[in-house]
């Protein structure tokens, strides 16, 4: 079973993602999703030596829910700096957020997490990758929103990264 | 369809139209490039995530049927968007650690934070 499924979640994801790109459910497309989602996995499977487990749950559903919420949030916060706040009043600043993740892909997760949520932009991670430098468009104490990052998005990934 | 799924669909088409215009701006006015990278974030997060969702709700309510592409737009977008960004940002990097923008607004090119440990960054490599 291990090794006709190497990644049982990788498989329900292309399934899925398979049925939805057809926007129907048939028998030929639930046949042709099921062939896609065991080749694909076991032919990707060299690249991915070592895979994060991933603790599969409410958690995911809680964080994305998290993370929609705040960027429609953080949304309005940077419309409202761009169309109110004068040029000289900016203050960006660069962020070194240390890092306690250790998994390739949940250092990836929070990057892109905090690319996403608005007002703040991952650019680089150390090569020990350790640190993960990120650019706020406007931060009055960088300090707290650091401890608000590494609170708000890495405590849970932490969970969800095993 | 109904009145309250016009009303529905025009408030999250205006409210995406709203903010892709205000990301535009962003980019018009910020003063440098990383805060430029701000801006089309912006845009693709909740202009466009507003313009799906009123695709999703229109379609049923105007008896064209269920479509689920839009979660698919959706889930590829925020994989794409933040790659892209990251890749503009590291390009920008090596531009001010070569200078290549004599005049950078951020002024990085000096004051590149260290990491924090003996490891630099990544984008420069092992140095």
């Amino acid at each position: 079973m291990r090794r006709l499924f190497p990644h049982p979640g990788l498989s329900v994801l292309l399934v899925g993602v398979w049925l939805l790109m057809l926007n129907a459910v048939t028998a030929g497309g639930v046949v042709l999703g099921l062939v896609l989602g065991t080749v694909i996995p076991i032919f990707s499977g060299p690249f991915w030596p070592d895979r994060p487990r991933l603790r599969f749950g409410w958690g995911i559903v809680a964080y994305l829910g998290l993370v929609i919420g705040d960027i429609v949030v953080a949304n309005f916060h940077v419309a409202r700096i761009i169309l109110l706040r004068r040029t000289r009043d900016l203050r960006p600043c660069w962020l070194v957020i240390p890092l306690d993740l250790r998994s390739a892909e949940a250092i990836t997760t929070l990057a892109a997490t905090i690319s996403l949520t608005p007002g703040t932009v991952s650019a680089d991670v150390s090569t020990d990758g350790r640190f993960l430098l990120v650019h706020a468009l406007d931060a009055g104490d960088p300090a707290a929103e650091v401890a608000r990052i590494k609170a708000r998005y890495e405590t849970r990934l932490a969970r969800i990264f095993r | 369809m109904s009145a309250l799924a016009e009303i529905v669909v025009s408030a999250l088409i205006v409210t995406g139209g709203v903010f892709a215009l205000i990301g535009s701006w962003g980019l018009v006015r910020l003063p440098s490039l990383m805060t430029r990278l701000h801006g089309p974030t912006k845009a693709t997060t909740l202009g466009v995530g507003s313009c799906l969702v009123a695709s999703m709700v229109y379609f049923p309510s105007a008896g064209l049927g269920w479509s689920a592409h839009e979660l698919l737009i959706t889930l590829f977008l925020f994989i794409t968007a933040p790659v892209s960004a990251n890749m503009i940002a590291k390009a920008h990097l090596h531009r001010q650690r070569c200078r290549l923008d004599a005049d950078a607004a951020d002024g990085i090119g000096e004051d590149l934070p260290e990491t924090g440990s003996d490891a630099g960054w990544a984008t420069f490599g092992d140095r």
